[in-house]
């Protein structure tokens, strides 16, 4: 089974990413996802700078995928979401679509495409229509359960390889209105980019105190990682291909070596997981996978098959 | 593009009175769903049998109103067969358009009743040109209703670019989150809106009186808790009180209700091809007070043109009706977002 690296869903300093990305080029995952996928106010990486980030990591023999922005919504959205489809052109890196309008454009330049997590597969039916569309690989919405999953691996497109979201706080939900800037009394417009003060995303917590989810501008997030890390060799004999995990601020090199050497064999499951524990964001749980409320954590299969 | 004169109040109906209520005041299209897990609505004693539908059908068409089915949540592998007997059903009753989220449903509809009228749900998330004309080409829809996430003129944007009609929300409950991409209330409760079709469900809920107040909680989470001068609400994950950094606040959305009578002749000018009452979880009551509302309010701005406002009587009908008591534009107002 082989490891992708998620986009990175928060907002950090240039330079900050940079480093990040420079790590990740020696962190033993294969696949590597680029690009700003939450909100497009958030500028400190340009588009030449995501570039570069996967010009280096091509050169360390990463593959890199850029993502689309999940919601579209204004003309200057889909300027860049035309420029990212005529990066994909060229072959050199992968483009995963997360709006119907990105598969729209990728289809009609021929362009073939990752079907990202927010495009809601959720039976065969749809997902033989993305791949006649140029869909090589799709990522499961990560609400959807191993029994779901199970029932659309029996109607796979041939050639089509499935992402399980795997390791990271859950992207729950998108709004038009920004959070983050909402608790400081401050329009989207004029954000003053506030997410910047917040690299694993901002908490928010019940009125007794139970961290609940977490603020990332637009987008809203479980407060738990969700970590199916014991369920990967499963998943690997299901038929799944890769497990996304997605960037925290510190320690992720940590994380991915862990999820590396468990899946290479050396590391058992219990090590892995609690090895984990130290470095994770929060408490994990793993409920969607089992059909459960996300939040739940089945613990007696948590550690082991 | 449709002229104004042909901009059409599309309202709900979560039974058989309250179709009956929307087709009496005034609505030119009701849209419903059935009683199952195949539409966003899927409530307890909520939506139509067989029997209703027919009879909704048959009420609406000899007043030559329009019947719309919502069959807009994703069907998955294993109960694929649920959908599309659904659709087969939809296309034997007779109803003027079906509603759908998922791609392919969409094709299987389009190839097993090429005459059905298809239109996009909010549920299919589509926020830009683009992914409209995805559809359009792909599947022959003929509408797209916009998630309630655009400003005014971003609709408009939309409007010029694309064949589709377009209809969007006027009023009633607000989702925050974009529709069909949220699975806030799956990670809480089990219960998922793109799948079950609905959100923070009743058999989740536990109200409780305690020393601090009154506590709603969702699957134990507590979402709210109301002192004894304030009023008690539902709670819908979103629109409770939460801690951020020590300050207690709606910290996602207050209960509230969107309703954009203000901008109606915007809307007409624009070419909005259809306004849509959110609420078929709510009385024949709620239906009736909307419904007459929006019919006055349509009739007086395609008479004024420009010089149209809202009446006081009007506003204050709808906001005894609101979420709260109060209202809101939305993300058509921009400083909103």
């Amino acid at each position: 089974m082989r490891l992708a690296l998620g986009p990175l869903l928060y907002y950090w300093p240039r330079q900050m990413t940079m480093d990040f990305y420079a790590a990740m080029a020696l962190a033993p995952v294969d696949v590597v996802y680029l690009g700003e996928t939450v909100c497009s106010r958030r500028h400190e990486m340009r588009l030449s700078d995501w570039f570069e980030a996967a010009e280096n990591l091509l050169s360390a023999g990463k593959e890199v995928v850029l993502s689309s922005q999940a919601l579209l919504e204004s003309e200057s959205d889909l300027k860049t979401l035309r420029r990212l489809v005529e990066t994909g052109k060229e072959g050199r890196v992968g483009v995963e679509a997360n709006d119907m309008g990105a598969v729209r454009l990728l289809e009609a330049a021929g362009v073939p495409f990752v079907a990202g997590p927010t495009l809601n597969i959720f039976n065969g039916h749809t997902l033989k229509l993305l791949a006649g569309m140029g869909a090589t690989r799709w990522v499961m919405a990560p609400e959807m359960s191993r029994e779901q999953l199970a029932s659309i691996l029996a109607e796979m497109p041939e050639g089509m390889e499935t992402e399980i979201f795997a390791y990271g706080r859950l992207p729950l939900a998108w709004s038009a209105r920004c959070f983050t800037a909402r608790h400081f009394n401050l329009q989207k417009d004029a954000c003053e980019f506030r997410c910047l003060a917040y690299p694993d995303g901002l908490a928010l917590s019940t009125r007794e105190g139970e961290p609940f989810l977490t603020l990332n501008g637009i987008q809203t997030q479980s407060s738990k990682v969700y970590n199916l890390l014991p369920e990967l060799p499963g998943m690997a004999k299901m038929g799944v291909a890769l497990a996304r995990l997605s960037p925290q601020s510190e320690h992720m090199s940590e994380a991915i070596a862990l999820f590396r050497d468990f899946l290479d064999g050396k590391l058992q499951p219990e090590a892995a997981w609690e090895s984990l524990g130290a470095v994770q964001l929060a408490a994990p749980c793993n409920g969607f996978w089992y059909g459960k409320p996300g939040l739940d954590l089945v613990e007696n299969l948590a550690k082991g098959e | 593009m449709p002229a104004a004169h042909t901009m059409e109040l599309v309202c709900p109906a979560g039974s058989l009175p309250a179709l009956k209520s929307a087709v009496d005041n005034g609505a030119d299209c009701v849209y419903l769903g059935f009683r199952d897990e195949t539409n966003a609505r899927n409530f307890n004693g909520l939506n139509f049998d067989d029997a209703a539908m027919k009879e909704g059908i048959r009420y609406a068409h000899e007043r030559k109103k329009k019947v719309l089915l919502a069959l807009n949540t994703y069907p998955q592998s294993e109960n694929w067969q649920r959908w599309t007997k659904a659709v087969d059903r939809a296309a034997d009753y007779g109803v003027d358009a079906i509603i759908l989220a998922d791609p392919g449903l969409m094709a299987y509809a389009r190839d097993t009743h090429p005459d059905l009228r298809l239109h996009l749900s909010v549920q299919g998330s589509a926020t830009n040109y683009e992914a409209i004309n995805f559809y359009v080409e792909h599947f022959g829809i003929q509408r797209a209703v916009l998630p309630r996430v655009l400003s005014l003129a971003q609709v408009e944007q939309v409007i010029a670019n694309t064949r589709a009609e377009i209809e969007v929300f006027g009023f009633g409950g607000l989702c925050v989150m974009v529709e069909g991409r949220c699975s806030l209330s799956a990670y809480a409760t089990g219960t998922s809106p793109n799948c079950d079709g609905a959100c923070s469900p009743a058999k989740s809920v536990r109200w409780e009186q305690t020393a601090q107040g009154m506590e709603t909680r969702l699957n134990g989470i507590l979402i709210d808790r109301f002192g004894d001068d304030e009023r008690t609400g539902y709670p819908t994950l979103c629109k409770g009180r939460f801690d951020v950094e020590g300050e207690t606040y709606y910290a996602i959305e207050e209960p509230t209700s969107l309703n954009t009578l203000d901008m109606l002749p915007q809307l007409m000018a624009m070419g909005v091809a259809a306004i849509k009452i959110e609420g078929r979880q709510r009385s024949p009551a709620y239906v009736t007070q909307v419904t007459k509302v929006w019919r006055a309010a349509m009739d007086a701005a395609r008479r004024e043109g420009e010089k149209f406002a809202p009446r006081a009587a009007w506003m204050s009908e709808l906001n005894k009706v609101s979420e709260g008591q109060s209202h809101t534009l939305g993300a058509y107002y921009r400083p909103w977002k």
